[in-house]
């Protein structure tokens, strides 16, 4: 009897203890607004995806010289957390929303979530990355899906990268590649992008022909990143048998970052070749139907200024939108922005994607 | 008459928190018309994959039961040194997402997993001899993986309860053990067998990580679709469509099984555990006890082993064989980021979490029990009157009202349902005016696990109470104890175990949920699985280690919990 009282009693405490932060001195007390130690202090709501990071002390300086505590609300992945967004418009649950990418750009716009905002902060940002004409969505950073190989692994083996997309279709390189399933990832659907912009549609050979040709030459497929990465590559710590993968152009700087201080080389290396990269760009934007719209702005504009911009590649991994953030050692070393990514508009990519990502599925998959 | 109004506290939160949501989402999909009902319904593909989950579902449910019931025997009548670490044990696969079960895997049978190293550095082998593919096989592995410890403990614990004297006198009347086990025993157990394998199929039909993950892209369920459809196309209409079959699917499941159930209940009265376990003695005892524990720790215990073992081990080439540096690197902001959040309060957020729906499904989950067995004993009292006529008493369960039926079934309909769908139910649900302080309440993530934790709590308890004798509690209400008396004493430790059993699955489901978690949990407390998915989803030795180390955290604090759990007792003691 008395286990059973002690075991409730355990249980309704630690069920008691339900507001987080509160308790938790090195959490930052994000969003309980009962854990704000200034009543008069405003309350900002940033919805973003799951990947979304950012300096404790960038952050901190802001909500410092803004008079105001910035909440966060994660809502999934890339693609989740739009969706959430675009769904709950009429009663919008935050201010500002960051993590649209180019491949979902023209949804978002169609879906008329977001205000118009003209920052200032704008025109030192290269016109490449300004992908609305309108200025509802704002770019923040960019990042590049490629295929990254395993050095050791082709080392090993005595040979040396493919050099061209084609390359992967000949039987050399049978059953070496690893790509994601574009309708659940969004790497794999950049990747898909690329080679529909690199093969085109009803040319001599198409991307559906191209397609074709890596099913027959045993390409493999995985339905996310992680398994992908982790479970079938090679030069991964989770060693899978695949020497190639579909990752992103800063993931051999992160294997770096990432290792202890125990490597001085990335295990991995970009394969830049023709046509064999994809942009994604992420945009920020003010949620229509926000209370608090000036405020609003002045967050959009942290964003886009040198303190958060330099904040960027280590805390999120990807290239930071304005040219005047210094970039870090390990980016200019180990990350080189590819050339001649491949080029497609995201109204192109609106209209196109189902179709693609169903052709493909048919091609590839049934 | 007042428990019935008790029992309106598990409705409501039903219809606010299951309903609401459903109808909420199932509005805004068709809003826009039918359309997209015709084109699923006349898609061959879709009928296809609906062809498909069935299968898969029938194939691993059966072969669960095939694998869990010995299983299920053994922990019931033997006792044997370990039994509560190995039921332990049993449990963790239950809670692993499944991209860490397919990490598992992958370090037991990977290429450079730890039985391909082990067989090469043993034969000098040039390469790996192993390949891990994905595919309906692994599928099935991965299902029985998960679901052993569901047979272990819904048809162990009726198994343990069940009054070894009715075998005993069958055995004396000179039925062989096969005719006393397929005439005796499984009759009795059928209650409990089919509410694991409801629980199973469903489970498994709404299969949706280790489809995708381990059954490779050419692999879909239902769910695999509906997500397709919701989270990349937003064919809201065409997911609610897929949505409405699968759920259409577990509800007539659920109510063929309610039918069953309530047929085959056998008010017998209840035994206490402790006393029907005894020690193996003879050889084939031993045999067979020995053989259940070597298929537990071969078929359980290897992934989880080779993942903990992964997680301590310092990357090649370092010059040691052991590192903790995954561990240390947990408790170090080393970017500073502004979301860090270190890993013991993932552990507290984890254990709040499932601490508190564990109290919820059970005030929710009993009561709901208690109204759904309430006909039975109805039955049972005319049946006590009439002595063994049992036709009589069959004969009596079949005028019973249907609405308890569907009741029944009814509140199976949350793990039938698309995760897909009722979350974004949710999120809408949750837009409303005057509704957005729960989204970002510390109580929504309980609500919505106690909410997929409530059929397993009902299901655990339903056999258990249906089987419930009255007599002894009538006994202790004619010697004088008050109704609160005789159900502290008599009733509360005859149906403890199940009890005990559904709080287990209560917490274990709220430890491993990590689906609805990752769209609604708030950045500063995470659980501990969306912790490892982050990990996951960033490239670099630390962050593959850390996501073991947390994995291997995870176990240790679902077999800690477990253990800790298990060791509470009735009051009042042993009877």
């Amino acid at each position: 009897m008395r286990r059973l009282i002690c075991l409730i009693t355990i249980a309704l405490l630690l069920a008691a203890c339900g507001q987080p932060g509160a308790q938790n001195p090195t959490a930052p007390p994000i969003i309980t607004p009962a854990a704000n130690t200034v009543p008069t202090t405003e309350r900002l709501v940033l919805m973003t995806h799951d990947s979304f990071s950012v300096s404790e002390e960038v952050l901190a300086a802001f909500e410092q010289s803004a008079g105001v505590k910035v909440e966060v609300l994660k809502a999934g992945d890339a693609g989740g957390a739009l969706n959430q967004a675009i769904l709950s418009k009429s009663a919008p649950l935050a201010d500002v929303f960051f993590g649209v990418d180019n491949t979902f750009l023209s949804r978002a716009l169609a879906a008329d979530i977001f205000l118009p905002y003209e920052s200032p902060a704008l025109a030192a940002l290269p016109a490449e990355l300004k992908l609305d004409p309108s200025s509802r969505l704002l770019p923040v950073n960019f990042g590049y899906v490629l295929i990254n190989y395993d050095k050791a692994a082709l080392a090993e083996a005595g040979r040396t990268p493919p050099t061209s997309l084609e390359d992967l279709a000949k039987p050399e390189w049978r059953g070496q590649l690893v790509v994601q399933n574009p309708a659940t990832s969004s790497p794999g659907l950049a990747f898909l992008l690329a080679t529909v912009a690199h093969f085109g549609e009803g040319t001599d050979y198409s991307w559906q022909d191209y397609w074709r040709d890596l099913r027959a030459n045993e390409v493999v497929v995985s339905q996310d990143w992680s398994d992908a990465y982790y479970t079938q590559f090679s030069g991964s710590s989770g060693a899978g048998p695949y020497p190639l993968v579909v990752s992103y152009s800063t993931s051999p700087a992160a294997e770096v970052f990432f290792s202890e201080g125990k490597l001085a080389e990335p295990p991995t290396g970009n394969l830049i070749v023709p046509g064999g990269s994809f942009r994604q760009v992420e945009f920020v934007g003010i949620l229509k139907g926000t209370a608090r719209e000036e405020l609003a702005r002045r967050f959009v504009d942290f964003m886009l200024q040198p303190e958060f911009q330099a904040d960027v590649p280590l805390q999120m991994f990807v290239y930071p939108a304005s040219p005047a953030a210094a970039l870090p050692e390990l980016f200019t070393q180990f990350a080189p922005v590819p050339e001649q990514p491949a080029a497609l508009t995201p109204e192109a990519i609106e209209q196109g994607r189902e179709a693609w990502i169903q052709t493909w599925t048919e091609l590839v998959l049934r | 008459m007042n428990w019935r109004l008790l029992a309106l506290a598990p409705l409501l939160f039903f219809a606010v928190f299951f309903l609401y949501p459903l109808f909420a989402i199932l509005r805004l999909s068709f809003a826009g018309g039918l359309a997209g009902v015709a084109a699923a319904l006349a898609e061959p593909y879709y009928w296809r994959v609906l062809g498909f989950t069935v299968w898969q579902a029938a194939l691993s449910t059966a072969l669960t039961l095939a694998v869990g019931l010995p299983g299920a025997y053994v922990f019931a009548r033997y006792d044997f040194p370990g039994k509560a670490l190995l039921r332990a044990i049993a449990t963790v696969p239950f809670v692993m997402p499944a991209v860490v079960v397919a990490v598992a895997f992958g370090a037991l049978l990977g290429p450079r997993g730890l039985l391909n190293q082990a067989l090469q550095a043993l034969f000098d082998l040039p390469r790996p001899p192993l390949r891990l593919q994905g595919g309906l096989w692994l599928v099935l592995l991965a299902h029985v993986f998960y679901n052993y410890t569901v047979v272990l403990r819904l048809v162990g614990g009726s198994w343990a309860s069940l009054d070894p004297r009715l075998e005993q006198s069958a055995a004396v009347l000179g039925a062989s053990p096969r005719r006393v086990l397929l005439l005796v025993t499984l009759p009795l157990l059928l209650p409990a067998v089919g509410a694991a394998a409801l629980l199973i199929f469903i489970f498994c039909f709404t299969s949706f990580g280790v489809i995708v993950i381990l059954g490779g892209p050419r692999m879909a369920t239902l769910e695999v679709e509906i997500y397709l459809q919701t989270a990349q196309l937003l064919r809201l209409d065409i997911a609610a469509t897929l949505a409405l079959i699968q759920g259409l699917c577990a509800l007539l499941l659920s109510l063929a099984y309610t039918r069953l159930a309530q047929r085959a209940a056998v008010p017998l009265g209840i035994q206490p555990q402790a006393a029907v376990g005894r020690r193996p003695r003879r050889p084939r005892e031993r045999l067979l006890v020995g053989a259940n524990i070597l298929l537990i720790t071969v078929l359980l215990g290897t992934p989880l082993l080779a993942l903990a073992l992964r997680s301590v081990l310092a990357p090649p080439g370092s010059g040691q064989l052991f590192s903790l540096a995954a561990y240390a690197a947990l408790g170090e902001n080393r970017t500073g980021a502004a979301f860090f959040v270190p890993p013991t309060v993932a552990i507290a957020n984890s254990l709040r979490i499932a601490a508190t729906t564990m109290l919820l499904a059970l005030l929710l989950g009993v009561p709901t029990a208690y109204l759904l067995a309430a006909p039975a004993m109805q039955n049972a009292k005319c049946k006590m009157q009439n002595a063994p006529a049992s036709s009589d008493a069959s004969r009596l369960r079949r005028t019973r009202r249907p609405h308890f039926a569907f009741l029944d079934a009814l509140f199976m309909l949350p793990l039938g349902t698309s995760a897909a769908t009722l979350g974004l139910g949710y999120l809408i649900a949750l837009s409303m005016p005057g509704l957005g302080w729960l989204r970002v309440s510390p109580w929504l993530v309980p609500l919505l696990h106690t909410l997929v934790a409530l059929p397993f709590v009902i299901r655990a308890l339903l056999p258990t109470l249906r089987a419930r004798s009255p007599g002894q509690r009538e006994a202790a209400a004619m010697l004088g104890a008050t109704p609160l008396q005789a159900w502290l004493r008599v009733e509360l430790p005859q149906i403890f175990p199940a009890l005990l059993t559904a709080a287990l699955f209560a917490f274990t489901v709220s430890l491993g949920e990590f689906g609805a978690t990752l769209l609604v949990a708030r950045p500063d407390a995470p659980t501990l699985p969306v912790m490892i998915y982050r990990f996951l989803g960033q490239p670099g030795a630390l962050n593959y280690g850390q996501a073991l180390a947390l994995s291997s955290i995870l176990m240790l604090v679902t077999a800690g919990a477990f253990l800790a759990l298990e060791r509470v007792r009735p009051p009042g003691g042993e009877l």
